[in-house]
Order: structure tokens, then C-alpha cells, then sequence
């Protein structure tokens, strides 16, 4: 490929004019094509972060227990004992949308990589997905298909690499149709005077690749990630990567492995723009020049051109810098786990990042320019777009039984039906940490080695960010706190991947910005700096873009490794209390929050209004109580109120092995069984003993608990198994035939619907 | 008494074996690299589940040209107690050290759930200590597990006492005769889909799996009291 490289040319790889004008004005001459191709990627939105690290810079990064923040492959956090835990969320949602699978599987490479590659043993893998309804009628058997390939693709890597996924969210909306959302987090856990960083140091000293052979796959990448889709986005197939999730469990032991003799000084995991990336950041970070040689490079395929090789995204490979004289003792490591290990140049004191190919140094850049000094832009924003107006419907008088029936049409909706046939294909007890799996209001893995436990929990809410951007990240942050405070966790630290339409529209960019605002301001409020993350943009196809979807993962620590109670009612004649509780707020209009909850979508087939109101200091009263009442063990099981109101939370704590019901009564009217949150946020509980008034030390403040029901027999309820399948309704209020019935499903598989204990629900 | 876990590139339920026996029961335990050329001086051998070498071709069927596949048949001859579990039941199949195969799940996914699990006999050197009150609650988690042996292979192992488990509730992947364990002719080789290792303690769910350990450290006692008698 020796083209000419003109402007044209440039912009065909996605820089501007003006971006090309100002990387030829550095140069003082034409680039090669492979100093082109360095160029576009490395200043593309993915790697850049161009159009967003403006705004990132107003997130909180900092605390008491943050060791490593943003700009590195992970956030580190302390966990104590010595022990620390590095985590962090990424998106893969165009290669998801091209090739589910292997998008997906490479998704979980990816990010499992940024975890080993500092250090870290991964424990744990989280999902955050997004897909068009699978009952869609014109986009249905796509989103199938879609859904299908990246439960598959996760399930496949993350279980043959022997890490536990276990958890995350799984919820559908047309917007997502064209556009599926795949984030994956991962953390690790390892010794905090073992941390490796992603930065080359050292002048002589060898740069080493390692890993899997390079080929063509993946060639531009990241680019393809900085742009929308349009008709043709077949044709980007060979854009995404192939993954070998073997490879990287050999890759991954033999990098801690070879971490473990000392000799290694920086190392950095190739993902997005391979090559490229890799040296470029680690020589932009440590401040020094990176020469390579690309003859050296293990390549799969002849004849590869310079090109290619820079920009290919192949998996599994990992850059390290060694310590010259001791570079054997890490080779014999990678050659004991049968890898390709190869000296391909070394650190330089001149701040270029060199590419010789054939004899001929085909780039040279200062891989300063490429990194730090990429194009940072403030790019206008307005008036966020809304995705639905203001007002709404009259709310409908309902019967008792038409709100029954409300009931369970809601529990088989998609968004709220369960996900179990998700998350049985996930391994999601391999490492025998987990206390608390999928399922649960947030994981829970125990940390044998340091005597405490990590909670984690993935949150995101479209409708509420498309509402109104800057409440709905404060209330995904307040919704993702409590539920690792329902397990009894205290909330440490936050990664969060931004995935947004195109910026290049200021309503679009305004959702960015405000929901960056909104999550500052929330995250600062519950003490959960930001320790980085992801920003993916224009997930647009043919000019339809997604609603805002902002996903934050948090971090709690328990200071046990003891089980903590589950989500599900476990003795009948227990008191259910409802802690919070259902008053609205002075002067809030129900009728216009309540646009924002999912019975409004899925039973009024509309939404409207605004967000839930959220009170953060009541917010956090709420979640010290919780946990105080979990932690001293009152509870024996709790749950959050979240998606679906109270109603669908109290059919929730239903469905429980035991199948214990509830019979509860509310002194209050239809619209608050079903609403979210009416400014105050609430968990269940089911004590264990009586407690009327829990006293929460931190805050000083009485948080009441009003018991509203207790758990007794009255009439079953059941849960479709999967998501768009129907659910069943016993005959009579007998459990005949239990756990045999079987939800049909358009797409084939059968599964038994779950059934609950009885649930009855009463409006006074 | 001192257990140990092969170790293949790819095994990774070799942690969750090593804990189990160490942490939860007190016993000793090494990993064994499968390019060991012998076992050393262990009283038995877990084969622990996993991808070895990815699955790829069909589970276990590399594996079983690992250089420790050699010394495990010798020790097993011997009349060793070995016990695989997954990957490591589908590794004692491919090696020929057990008979059947375990095919692609029924339902075509992967499945990881806690069934129950009924032991067939007692007259195992796994199953002893086994409770029969009610079953035992152990996880599975596989993508291969559907247990496949012709009819007249099948009639034979139930002639012989050697199905060790069968699952209790609904069968999760389609395994003939809800077959989840068996054993070889001389009894000392059990293969089972379940993960015993993985219900050794409270905090993640059961303990019901510690009974298959204590059955096989009963065992080794009673033969190690015999030879000493004589």
C-alpha cells in the first residue's frame, strides 16, 4: 500500500483538514502512509478522547483510597492489608454490532488485558448491556441474533480464561436496535507494592513483544470505533478482531509470572490501535523515544506492509520494557508458557517513536505529539435533546385485578424479566470467591487473601439520562451506591464508560456534558472518585443515534468474607419494613416523574416528565442505614427498590428458592407502587428481629422504617424466563407443577419460568 | 495426606482444587505441571477443570498427550485413587482411563448452576461419606457435559456399581441416564461433571462437596491401616 498521502487521503482516515493540516505543520513535510495511519488512530476520538477530555477533567480522581486514577490501562484503589484492586470498565459496542461474538469476546480480552497488564490477577468480569427489544417487529430476529452472539462471545472468553463473570445489567430499548451496547468491567486484585505501570524508562533498554503473531485483523479499529455506522457496516467485518481466549490465559499467567522476577519495568497491553498505541503512551508517558525494528515483529501473514502491522488490533500481545541484562530471565518465563517473545528495539532519549521496516525507518514521531498533544476539543452544546416532552397522560384509574395483571405484564417485560438464561452461560463461580453472583443486587467476591470482601454493581438508565442528563447520572450513581450498600458494602471508588451519540451535535454533546456534571457532582456527594473509564461516541447508525446511555461501575468493601444476605424473602411470618419511604418530596409533581418509570413504558407505552427527584442527603442516610442493618446482621435479606417501583421489588424478594410471598398493605395510592423513586430511595428488608427506628451514626439522622407487610401465603406469581417470552400464570393458587412449566420462545430455547412465592399487594 | 493437582496449560479450577483441600479440609496439596515426568510422592490426584489447551479439537483430547498423562496411568494401574472433575473427567475419558464421552450439552450453552446430586453407590473410595438424607448441592458449570456411552457400555457400569452420581433434579445437560459420575473397572478412578471442590465452604454457597474428599482420605486410611496390619 504505498499511496500518496494528500489531504484527501487523511480525511479518508478520519482526521479533519484542519487536524491534518496542523500534523503536517509539526512535520514540516508529507507523513508516510504508515506515519498517517499512527496519526489517525492515535488521534481518533477513541484513543484521543478528543471531544470529551475536556469535560472529564470536572470528574472527582482523587481520594483517600486511590492510588492509580485516570490516564493509566486500570484505576488502582486500596483495599487494605497491603492489598490493592485495580478495575475498570470499557465498551465494545460497534465491533458487537458488526460481529457479535468475536466483538463481544474480544470485548473481555480487552479489558481483562488492562487488568493483568498492570499487575492485577483478574477476579471478576461485570456486563452492561444494551440491545434493541428481541420482539421487535422490524429489527426483532437482528436484535435475536445480536443478543445471542454476545451473551455467546462473553460467556466464551470469560469462561475458558477461568474468570468469573458475575454480574452486571441487561435492558432493551429500539434505540438500541442499530446500535447495541456492550461494556465489560473486570477488576483484579494484587499486592500494592507489585504495580506495574504503562510506561517505557530506561535509555538501551529492550522493547519486548509478546504474545499472539500479528495479523490483519482488526487493522483500524479504534477509527472505526470514532465513527458512525451507515449502510455498508458489513463490510467492516474484518475490522474486528478475532480472540483466543487461550492464548491470553497463557498470555495472562505468564506475564504475572514473569512480572514476579523483577526484570520487567513497564508493560502495556496492545488493544485498541495495537502497535501503535502501545509504544506511543509508553513513551509518551515516560517522557523518552521508543525505536522499533518491524522486521523482528511475529507476524502471522507474509508481506505484511508497515502499514499494517502498526495499525493491526490482533489480540492477546503485550509490550514490556525489561531491564537490559535481565531481559532472559523474562523471555524464559514466556518460553516455559510457549509464547513468542521477541526483542524488537528499545528506549531512546529522543522522544520519537521510530519505525524502521526493510532497512528504512518508515514513521517518525514525537510520541509526545501523538499522546499528550492530540486535539482536545470544547465542542458547542446547548439544550440537551430530549427524548420524550414534558407532559404525559391523565394516570389511569385501576382495578385490583387490572393492576395485578399490570403486575405481571411488567415482570415479563424484557427490561425486568429474569436474566437467568444470561448468566447460567456464564461461569460465574470459577476462583470460588463469589458470596453473592448474578442476581444479587451487586456481586460480592471474598478477597481470601486480604480478609475482606469486594461488592461491585453496574448501573445505567437510559430513560432517566434521556430525560434530563444530569439527574439521571446523579441517580445512576445513587441507584449503583445502594445497591452495594443493600449488601452491606461501602461504595470506594467509580469507573464509568460515557457511550453517546455523535458529539459533532451540540444536543447530543450537551448530553455529555451535563451527564458528566451530574455524575461529578454525585460521585463527589457519595465519596466515589472516578478512577477512569471509557467514552464511547457516535453510536449512531444512518443518523440515528442512542439515547444518552452513561453506565457507572463502583467498587464497595465489606470488612468480612462471610455470604451476605440475598435479595429473596427466606421465612415466612418475617416483617417486611420498607426503609426510606413513599413520600414525595414538598412540591413535587408526581404526575411528570412518574413519565420516567417503567410501568409508564411498558404499560402506557409512553414516556414523559422528568427523573425520579433525588435527595442526596437523604440518599445517603438511607444507604448508611442499610448497611448498618445488614452489617450487624438484621436483615435477613434486603433488597433495593429500583426499576419498577416498590411493586415489582416486593415480587422480587418473591422469587427465591424457598418461595415465600408477602401480603402487603400501603396506606397510599396506585401511582406509588409503581414508581421508582419518589425522591426517596428505599431498600426492603426483611429482619430478622423487629427494629422500628434504625439510628445512623455517620449522618446523625433517624431514617424511619415503616413496616408495610409481612410474608404469607395468598396466590402465586410467575416470571418469564427469558426476555419477551410471556409469563405463566398459575391456574389455581396450588404450586402445582412448579419450576416444569416451560416459557416458549420465539427464538428456540425453552427454559422453565421461574415461579414466586405468592404476592399480594393491596392499595388502601 | 498429600493430594496433587495437574496442572495443564489452560486448567483453571487448579486454584479452586489446591484451596479447597489445603484452606477448607487441611489436607496438603502441590500442582503437578503437566510436563511432569512423574507424580511424586502423592496418595492421590486431582484432575482439575477447565480449557485445557483451549478445547480446541475436543476437550481433553490434547491433554491427553500431555507427559504427565504417563505417570497418572502407571499410578492409577497401581491402583491410586484419581478424581477428575470437569475438564479433568472429560481429560480420564479422553485418556481412556474411563469409559463414555461427554458430548455438547443438550440445550447447546453453556451451563453453570448448582444441581442436585444424588450418589448411585457407596461402595466407592469417593462416595462413602456421602450423605443420603437429602442431595447434595453441588455447582456444574460446562458447556460439555451430556454423558454419552452406548446402551450396552451403560447397562454394564449400572451392572457393575459404577455410576457413582446421578443428577436428582431436572438433567441440565442431557446426560445419558442422568449420569453425572462414574467409575472405572478397578474403582479408583472416579470422572464427574459437578465441581465437589467448589462446595467446600459456607461462604460460597455448600459444603456438601467435602464429603467426596472425606470418602477418598477414609479410603486411603483404611488401605494404609491394612498394609500396616500386615
Amino acid at each position: 500500500m504505498l499511496a500518496e498521502v494528500s489531504e484527501a487521503v487523511a480525511v479518508e482516515h478520519g482526521l479533519t483538514p484542519q487536524e491534518y493540516r496542523r500534523f503536517t505543520d509539526h512535520l514540516g513535510r508529507t507523513p508516510t502512509i504508515t506515519e498517517l495511519g499512527i496519526v489517525s488512530v492515535m488521534w481518533s476520538e477513541h484513543c484521543s478522547y478528543k471531544s470529551s477530555r475536556l469535560h472529564l477533567k470536572k470528574l472527582p480522581t482523587s481520594g483517600e483510597r486511590i492510588l492509580v486514577g485516570p490516564g493509566e490501562n486500570a484505576g488502582i484503589v486500596d483495599i487494605g492489608g497491603g492489598w490493592a484492586a485495580a478495575f475498570k470498565i470499557e465498551s465494545h459496542n460497534h465491533p458487537s454490532y458488526i460481529e457479535p461474538f468475536q466483538g463481544a469476546a474480544t470485548g473481555v480480552g480487552g479489558i481483562l488485558r488492562d487488568i493483568f497488564t498492570m499487575g492485577a490477577r483478574p477476579i471478576a468480569v461485570l456486563d452492561a448491556l444494551r440491545f434493541g427489544p428481541p420482539d421487535d417487529p422490524l429489527h426483532g430476529a437482528r436484535n435475536r441474533r445480536i443478543i445471542q452472539g454476545v451473551v455467546e462471545g462473553i460467556a466464551h472468553y470469560g469462561n475458558c480464561i477461568g474468570v468469573p463473570t458475575v454480574g452486571g445489567e441487561c435492558v432493551f430499548s429500539p434505540c438500541f436496535s442499530k446500535n447495541p451496547l456492550v461494556n465489560v468491567f473486570a477488576l483484579g486484585i494484587f499486592r500494592q507494592d507489585s504495580i506495574f505501570l504503562g510506561l517505557a524508562k530506561g535509555v538501551g533498554n529492550p522493547v519486548i513483544y509478546v504474545g499472539a503473531k500479528t495479523g490483519k485483523d482488526g487493522i483500524k479499529g479504534a477509527s472505526m470505533a470514532s465513527e458512525e455506522f451507515g449502510e455498508s457496516s458489513e463490510a467492516k467485518r474484518p475490522n474486528v478482531q478475532v480472540g483466543d481466549p487461550f492464548l491470553e490465559k497463557l498470555l495472562l499467567e505468564a506475564c504475572l509470572e514473569a512480572m514476579a522476577t523483577g526484570a520487567i519495568l513497564g508493560i502495556q497491553d496492545m488493544g485498541a490501535a495495537g502497535l501503535t498505541c502501545s509504544t506511543a503512551e509508553m513513551g509518551g508517558r515516560g517522557g523518552v523515544g521508543i525505536e522499533i525494528e518491524l522486521d523482528l515483529v511475529p507476524q502471522r501473514e507474509e508481506a505484511m506492509t508497515p502499514y499494517e502491522i502498526m495499525l493491526s488490533e490482533s489480540q492477546e500481545r503485550m509490550l514490556l520494557v525489561a531491564d537490559r541484562g535481565r531481559e532472559h530471565e523474562v523471555l524464559a518465563v514466556f518460553e516455559k508458557w510457549g509464547l513468542d517473545a521477541v526483542e524488537i528495539g528499545s528506549v531512546t532519549a529522543d522522544g520519537m517513536l521510530r519505525v524502521r521496516h526493510g532497512g528504512t525507518v518508515v514513521a517518525e514521531l514525537e510520541t509526545r505529539f501523538l499522546s499528550e498533544d492530540a486535539p482536545c476539543y470544547d465542542r458547542p452544546h446547548g439544550a440537551p435533546h430530549r427524548i420524550a416532552g414534558m407532559d404525559g397522560p391523565a394516570l389511569p384509574d385501576r382495578t385490583g385485578e387490572e393492576l395485578a395483571a399490570d403486575l405481571e405484564a411488567l415482570l415479563s417485560a424484557p427490561d425486568l424479566s429474569s436474566k437467568r438464561w444470561i448468566w447460567e452461560q456464564y461461569d460465574y463461580q470459577v476462583r470460588t470467591n463469589t458470596t453473592a453472583g448474578p442476581g444479587s443486587d451487586a456481586a460480592v467476591l471474598r478477597i481470601k487473601e486480604a480478609g475482606v470482601s469486594l461488592a461491585m454493581s453496574l448501573d445505567g438508565n437510559t430513560r432517566y439520562c434521556g430525560l434530563d442528563p444530569r439527574l439521571g447520572a446523579q441517580l445512576i450513581v445513587a441507584e449503583c451506591c445502594r445497591n452495594l450498600s443493600t449488601v452491606g458494602a461501602e461504595p470506594i471508588a467509580t469507573t464509568n464508560n460515557l457511550n453517546f451519540g455523535n458529539p459533532e451535535r451540540p444536543e447530543i454533546m450537551a448530553q455529555l456534558v451535563e451527564s458528566v456534571e451530574g455524575m461529578a457532582l454525585a460521585c463527589r456527594h457519595f465519596g466515589t472518585p472516578v478512577t477512569g473509564g471509557n467514552v464511547s461516541l457516535y453510536n449512531e447508525t444512518l443518523g440515528k443515534g442512542v439515547d444518552p446511555s452513561p453506565v457507572v461501575g463502583i467498587v464497595g468493601i465489606l470488612r468480612h468474607t462471610r455470604r451476605p444476605p440475598g435479595a429473596c424473602f427466606e421465612q415466612a411470618g418475617d416483617c417486611v419494613y420498607l426503609l426510606g419511604g413513599l413520600l414525595p418530596a414538598a412540591g413535587e409533581d408526581l404526575g411528570r416523574r412518574f413519565g420516567s418509570s417503567q410501568y409508564a413504558t411498558t404499560i402506557l407505552g409512553k414516556a414523559w416528565g422528568l427523573p425520579p427527584g433525588l435527595d442526596l442527603a437523604y440518599e445517603s442516610a438511607v444507604h448508611t442505614a442499610v448497611r448498618q442493618i445488614v452489617g450487624q446482621g438484621l436483615a435477613r435479606s434486603a433488597h433495593d427498590v429500583g426499576t419498577g417501583g416498590l411493586a415489582v421489588a416486593l415480587a422480587e424478594c418473591c422469587f427465591g428458592e424457598g418461595r415465600i410471598g408477602a401480603r402487603v398493605t400501603l396506606g397510599r395510592s396506585f401511582p406509588h407502587f409503581w414508581h421508582s423513586s419518589t425522591n426517596r430511595p428505599r431498600a426492603c428488608c426483611c429482619p430478622s428481629r423487629p427494629t422500628a427506628v434504625v439510628r445512623s451514626r455517620r449522618w446523625r439522622v433517624t431514617v424511619g422504617l415503616s413496616r408495610c407487610g409481612s410474608a404469607r401465603p395468598v396466590g402465586p406469581c410467575w416470571r418469564s424466563a427469558l426476555p419477551g417470552g410471556r409469563a405463566w400464570k398459575s391456574p389455581s393458587t396450588g404450586f402445582t407443577g412448579r419450576g416444569t412449566r416451560l416459557s416458549k420462545h420465539p427464538w428456540g430455547c425453552d427454559e422453565p419460568s421461574q415461579p414466586s412465592g405468592p404476592v399480594a399487594l393491596r392499595c388502601s | 495426606m498429600k493430594f496433587g493437582v495437574l496442572i495443564f496449560p489452560g486448567s483453571n479450577c487448579d486454584h479452586d482444587a489446591l484451596y479447597a483441600l489445603t484452606r477448607n479440609l487441611g489436607h496438603s496439596a502441590e500442582g503437578i505441571w503437566h510436563e511432569s515426568a512423574d507424580l511424586g510422592d502423592v496418595d492421590a490426584v486431582f484432575v482439575p477443570g477447565g480449557f485445557s489447551y483451549g478445547d480446541y479439537l475436543r476437550c481433553g483430547a490434547i491433554a491427553r498427550f500431555s507427559p504427565v498423562i504417563r505417570p497418572l496411568r502407571r499410578f492409577a494401574r497401581a491402583g491410586g485413587l484419581v478424581i477428575g472433575v470437569c475438564n479433568g473427567f472429560q481429560i480420564l475419558c479422553e485418556a481412556g482411563l474411563l469409559e463414555g464421552a461427554l458430548l455438547r450439552n443438550r440445550g447447546l450453552r453453556f451451563v453453570c448452576r448448582t444441581v442436585d446430586l444424588v450418589p448411585d453407590t457407596r461402595a466407592s473410595a469417593f462416595t462413602s461419606h456421602c450423605r443420603s438424607d437429602r442431595p447434595m448441592r453441588i455447582p456444574i458449570a460446562h458447556g460439555e457435559g451430556c454423558y454419552f456411552a452406548s446402551d450396552a457400555v451403560l447397562d454394564r457400569l449400572e451392572a457393575e456399581d459404577r455410576v457413582a452420581f446421578r443428577y436428582a433434579g431436572p438433567n441440565p445437560n442431557g446426560s445419558a441416564r442422568s449420569i453425572a459420575g462414574v467409575l472405572n473397572e478397578g474403582r479408583n478412578v472416579l470422572g464427574m461433571m459437578p465441581h465437589p471442590e467448589r462446595a467446600c465452604d459456607e461462604a460460597v454457597g455448600s459444603t456438601d462437596g467435602i464429603a467426596v474428599f472425606n470418602s477418598m482420605v477414609a479410603s486411603l486410611a483404611g488401605s494404609r491401616a491394612t498394609s500396616d496390619a500386615r
